[in-house]
């Protein structure tokens, strides 16, 4: 088993972004661990009551949790998890935990709370979209992940055969939002 | 989406939280998804819907398959209009739908339109759900372009084409693996994720050539790779091919530690700690060469991020496992980390330091730990306690201090599994270092007084039974047994009556008081309780005198059940079944041990609680021959069956005639059982034989065999050889084997043999009796135990050079085998990389003579192995038997 990983890619077992009460605010699961949906239903819970009394604001938070590494954090009443198996580099785990909180924050406009994000599900649900794909990492930087995912706001209009310019409009103004929201 | 898309349900209370989705329905939104099928489309609106229908399956709804379908058509419908953000909602909704094949084709002309769109998000997402929902056919169709999208020069889409690569490797390799070309283009890209993807890529296509994966890593290791991820696969894939190239030849040199420790210089967290990671995992590492990876992890343990801390102790503690003394110079930081808010990290951090603490550190740490006992969870208190188990072993001078702590936290609250841990570890403790028996059975007294678990009382009795007798004061027990049978339940108090008599048993100055102790127990309300203080009354008291207490009643007291409970399970079942006047032979029990579950094995500590506990095995196949051979009456005279071997391949596998061969030994006589297998369809075998030469097996004479009337094809047949051996004595010798027998050929179509038939011979592999045919492997479950209660009056020792070996194990698995007795205790298991081995052996002898083998083995640098054997048992010329044994193989 051990050979077995170290062979692989690093993985990601599944993206957890659950309310105060731990009830589901959108979550994504790339394995076959939990098959079912109470399976999966019962991995949340446990997996809330066992973290919910720890102070993972400032920085992320990690556990050990059935054999799985789970880095966490929380942002108001918004906690965000992401599960790796537990031979898995922790750190590339916090990476795209970081990837995944940033990418929230700037696409809530650093109004990261549970009302805003239910608000804004399709943004949240492409932004899940846009990390992870089927358990592989796609993109772990923050701002291009949201990037990626704000980009059709923009797009209707523009001129289709001048794309970089374009991409490098969103990037500007991506840049631009950021430094603001600072 | 400003507006909320569900009207706030008014019946609520105000501090109800308001959710945009609140009183979401099923059926309601899937008569909202009519609006993709409008004419003029609303974008904004679509987009709302496909939200609602995404958020029902996130929360766990599901569609019927008509609904899905339902759904899957009208969002078709959609690639109509040109809005970017609807577009990327419809593409998600598709991939949660996985659309049947005959719905895929549907949108697979549109999606091959945006896979080709001058729009690059269009392009990377077209890329990705086409690839996941398609099957192999289309993949041909689409492979074009996929190439092309794999060396694209927007990083979005060369990712997208890259992981659609990994995961169609797993269901279509061949045409993915003719990428490779593009694929290895895309790893010198510049763009930091497309290199990590490509790189994952190429790894699975070549990951079955070992070669193709060592040029690969030779490359990349000079070059320039510089995405984090990318560098952490590359460790990665280093250290695989260091442990592969580490098998082959056993020269010890690490070719690519030097990439490693270059890594450790990298600036990325995430790639300096991987490569920490991998030099700590390598086998046969030096200290040297781990020395700059612990210092890594050094600097991680002071970090403010507990990702790193809990990385880094998590490391260090599986050092700590392997190369304690490489980990302490981290032992401050370590200690620093006690009091660490994460439990995970504070609890990595005791168990390693108490892995790698020297005497003096150990009073001051069993002080913090005992401040941060209260706060953790059970699952850690009782991997601390496991770990304060091994450190007592490891110091058994401070035993006063762990034994102090152990019964501090017992009195502590606690669920089962965790007082059951603390109790197993004081019973460890108390026999393994003699000076702590008295205080830790004081401490067990203790915890019984107030214990809610029946089980954990009744085995702390139990011990206590053994044990208390033993020591300088036995009396002071008494009131704590005794203050059971007053005030527990019957089971707890059945157990105390039991050590009572134990008590009485041992001790003859406690005999009277011990008698007016059962004597009141005869009025219990429990028949179990009642029955057993009569039946040790009976035993213990003659005529009401008090004399010295029989050795057959300290046998029945202290004597372990010498016969495996599942076995006597069967046998006790067999009998209530065919009632008989004659009353119940305990040694008609098989004393076999059959091969458990390994799922038991795995589980040590774990006793079955009783009968009913014991795993219902099916029949063994001794009972099964133990029948077989009573039911031939030449066989039934011989007396109870000794051993029966495993069978004894006598031929090559696929053969005409198949044959193994198990010996039965008797104790005056060995029955050869043949088992033949008839594997030619056109022949029938009559009166098969086998013809045995027992020339080189002078002891032995042939009194009768026992031929097989017919042996039709693929229906296997039994024949029996009978021998006559002196009694007693484990003799040894070699047969020759000649198969005899008419062969008469059969009609195919109609399945009849014809009239004649004629002689022929088939030449057999030979038979051994070998000695440890005459052992019988029964282990004992505790063998120091077992080992002082034999005594040295019959112990033999000796030394042994066993020559040049491959490894240790191996030279362990062969004397195991050559003795053919029970491992006890683990100890066939032999450590990687160890020196030296003990292995502790036990079996029963020819003629019921138990014995205990104690095996010291030694490896020195060219592998050559010496072994020290002691053996004890009950009779000396057994004892020597066993030495020969040894001597011979």
């Amino acid at each position: 088993m051990a050979n077995f990983y170290r062979d692989t890619c690093p993985t990601i077992k599944n993206i957890l972004l659950l309310d105060s009460e731990g009830k589901r605010v959108a979550v994504k699961y790339y394995s076959d661990d939990w098959p079912t949906n109470s399976a999966k239903s019962a991995f949340e819970k446990s997996l809330f009551t066992k973290t919910q009394k720890t102070n993972a604001r400032s920085e992320a938070e990690i556990t050990m949790f059935d054999s799985n590494v789970v880095v966490y954090k929380f942002i108001q009443d918004l906690h965000f998890f992401v599960t790796g198996g537990d031979e898995e580099n922790e750190l590339i785990l916090a990476t795209a935990l970081q990837g995944f909180v940033d990418a929230v924050s700037l696409l809530l406009r650093n109004n990261v709370e549970k009302m805003e994000a239910l608000e804004n599900l399709d943004l949240i649900l492409l932004c899940l979209d846009e990390i992870v794909d089927g358990g592989m990492i796609l993109e772990t930087d923050g701002s291009i992940i949201a990037g990626k995912v704000a980009t059709h706001s923009m797009d209707d209009g523009a001129p289709l055969a001048e794309q970089t310019i374009s991409q490098a409009l969103a990037t500007a103004r991506e840049h631009l939002t950021r430094s603001l929201l600072r | 989406m400003a507006q909320p898309l569900v009207k706030k349900d008014d019946d609520r209370d105000d501090e109800v939280e308001y959710s945009p989705f609140l009183g979401i329905e099923k059926g309601a939104v899937l008569q909202e998804a009519r609006v993709f099928n409008d004419p003029q489309l609303d974008p904004r609106r679509c987009s709302q819907v496909i939200t609602k229908l995404l958020y029902l399956l996130n929360q766990g709804e599901t569609f019927t398959k008509v609904e899905a379908t339902e759904v899957f058509f009208s969002v078709t419908k959609l690639f109509q209009s040109k809005d970017l953000g609807l577009r990327r909602m419809v593409y998600l909704i598709i991939k949660e739908l996985s659309p049947s094949a005959d719905e895929v084709i549907i949108v697979t002309s549109s999606l091959m339109k945006d896979m080709n769109s001058k729009t690059d998000m269009y392009r990377a997402n077209a890329i990705r759900v086409l690839c996941r929902i398609t099957d192999g056919t289309l993949l041909t169709q689409i492979e074009r372009y996929l190439k092309q999208a794999i060396v694209d020069k927007n990083p979005v889409v060369a990712s997208a084409a890259l992981v659609s690569g990994i995961h169609l490797l797993q269901t279509n390799p061949e045409i993915v693996k003719r990428w490779s070309n593009e694929v290895q283009e895309a790893v010198q890209s510049r763009a930091a994720l497309v290199q990590f993807h490509a790189l994952a890529l190429l790894h699975q296509i070549r990951q079955n050539d070992r070669l193709a994966v060592s040029k690969l890593v030779t490359s990349l290791t000079k070059g320039n790779v510089r995405s984090p991820l990318a560098q952490c696969l590359l460790i990665r894939y280093t250290s695989q091919v260091i442990r592969e190239s580490s098998m082959n030849n056993q020269t010890g040199d690490l070719p690519f530690y030097d990439y490693l420790e270059a890594c450790l210089r990298n600036k990325a967290e995430m790639v300096f700690f991987e490569a920490a990671r991998a030099i700590t995992e390598l086998s046969g590492v030096t200290n040297r060469e781990l020395t700059p990876a612990i210092t890594v992890l050094q600097l991680f343990l002071s970090s403010s991020k507990p990702a790193l801390r809990f990385a880094a102790v998590r490391t260090l503690n599986k050092v700590a496992m392997t190369h304690p003394m490489a980990v302490t110079n981290c032992n401050i930081d370590m200690e620093s980390l006690i009091s660490d808010q994460n439990r995970s990290i504070a609890t990595l951090a005791i168990t390693t330091l108490l892995k790698t603490g020297n005497e003096s550190s150990v009073d001051r740490l069993m002080k913090q730990i005992t401040n941060f006992m209260s706060d953790i969870a059970d699952e850690f208190k009782i991997v601390v306690v496991e770990a304060i188990r091994s450190l007592c072993l490891k110091f058994p001078l401070k035993y006063r201090s762990l034994m102090n702590f152990l019964s501090n936290i017992l009195r502590e609250e606690g669920g089962f599994d965790y007082k059951k841990a603390i109790v197993d570890s004081i019973v460890i403790l108390i026999r393994d270092i003699p000076d702590a028996k008295e205080n830790g059975l004081l401490h067990l007294c203790e915890f019984i007084e107030d214990c809610e678990f029946t089980y954990l009382s009744t085995q702390i009795l139990h011990f206590l039974g053994i044990e208390g007798p033993k020591t300088s004061d036995p009396s002071k027990y008494i009131r704590y047994i005794y203050n059971r049978v007053i005030l527990e339940n019957a089971t707890v108090r059945a157990s105390a009556v039991s050590t009572l008599a134990k008590f009485g048993a041992m001790v003859d100055s406690l005999k009277p008081r011990i008698f007016v102790l059962l004597r009141r127990c005869l009025f219990d309300s429990d028949d179990e309780v009642r029955d057993r203080a009569t039946l040790y009354l009976n035993m213990l008291e003659v005529d009401g005198a008090i004399v010295e207490t029989d050795k057959d009643v300290k046998n029945f007291l202290f004597g372990s059940l010498d016969v495996p409970l599942a076995n006597l399970e069967t046998s006790l079942k067999n009998y209530v079944q065919e009632p008989s006047e004659e009353p119940f032979d305990i040694d008609s029990v098989p004393k076999e041990v059959k091969s458990l579950p390994l799922a038991e094995k795995k589980a040590p500590g774990k006793k079955p609680t009783g009968l009913g506990a014991a795993p219902t095995a099916p029949t063994s196949t001794v009972d099964a021959y133990e029948k077989l051979l009573s039911s031939i009456p030449e066989f039934s005279s011989f007396g109870k069956l000794f051993k029966s071997s495993a069978p004894v391949e006598l031929t090559e596998a696929e053969t005409e005639y198949a044959v193994n061969a198990v010996k039965h030994i008797f104790d005056r006589h060995v029955v050869f059982q043949y088992n033949c297998t008839n594997t030619i369809p056109e022949q029938l075998l009559e009166n098969v034989t086998v013809i045995v030469d027992a020339s080189d097996a002078e002891e032995f004479t042939e009194v009768s065999t026992k031929p097989l009337r017919s042996l039709p094809y693929d229906s296997p047949g039994q024949t029996f050889v009978l021998f006559e051996k002196p009694e007693g004595v484990p003799t040894v010798g070699k047969f020759s084997n000649m198969l005899k027998f008419i062969v008469k050929e059969v009609d195919p179509t109609t399945g009849e043999a014809e009239e004649d038939g004629v002689e022929d011979e088939y030449q057999l592999e030979d038979l051994e009796v070998v000695a440890a045919d005459y052992v019988l492997n029964v282990g004992v479950s505790n063998f120091r135990n077992a080992w002082e209660s034999m005594g040295p009056d019959f112990e033999r020792v000796d030394e042994y050079g066993l020559g040049p070996r491959e490894s240790l194990a191996e030279a362990v698995n062969t004397v195991i085998g050559l003795l053919g007795m029970q491992p006890c205790e683990g100890t066939e298991v032999v450590p990687n990389n160890s020196r030296s081995h003990t292995c502790l052996l036990s079996g029963v002898f020819m003629g019921n003579v138990k014995v205990l083998v104690r095996l010291s083995f030694g490896i020195d640098g060219p592998k050559e192995v010496a072994m020290k054997l002691a053996v004890r048992s009950e009779d000396e010329s057994v004892s020597d038997a066993i030495h020969e044994i040894v001597a011979s193989g």
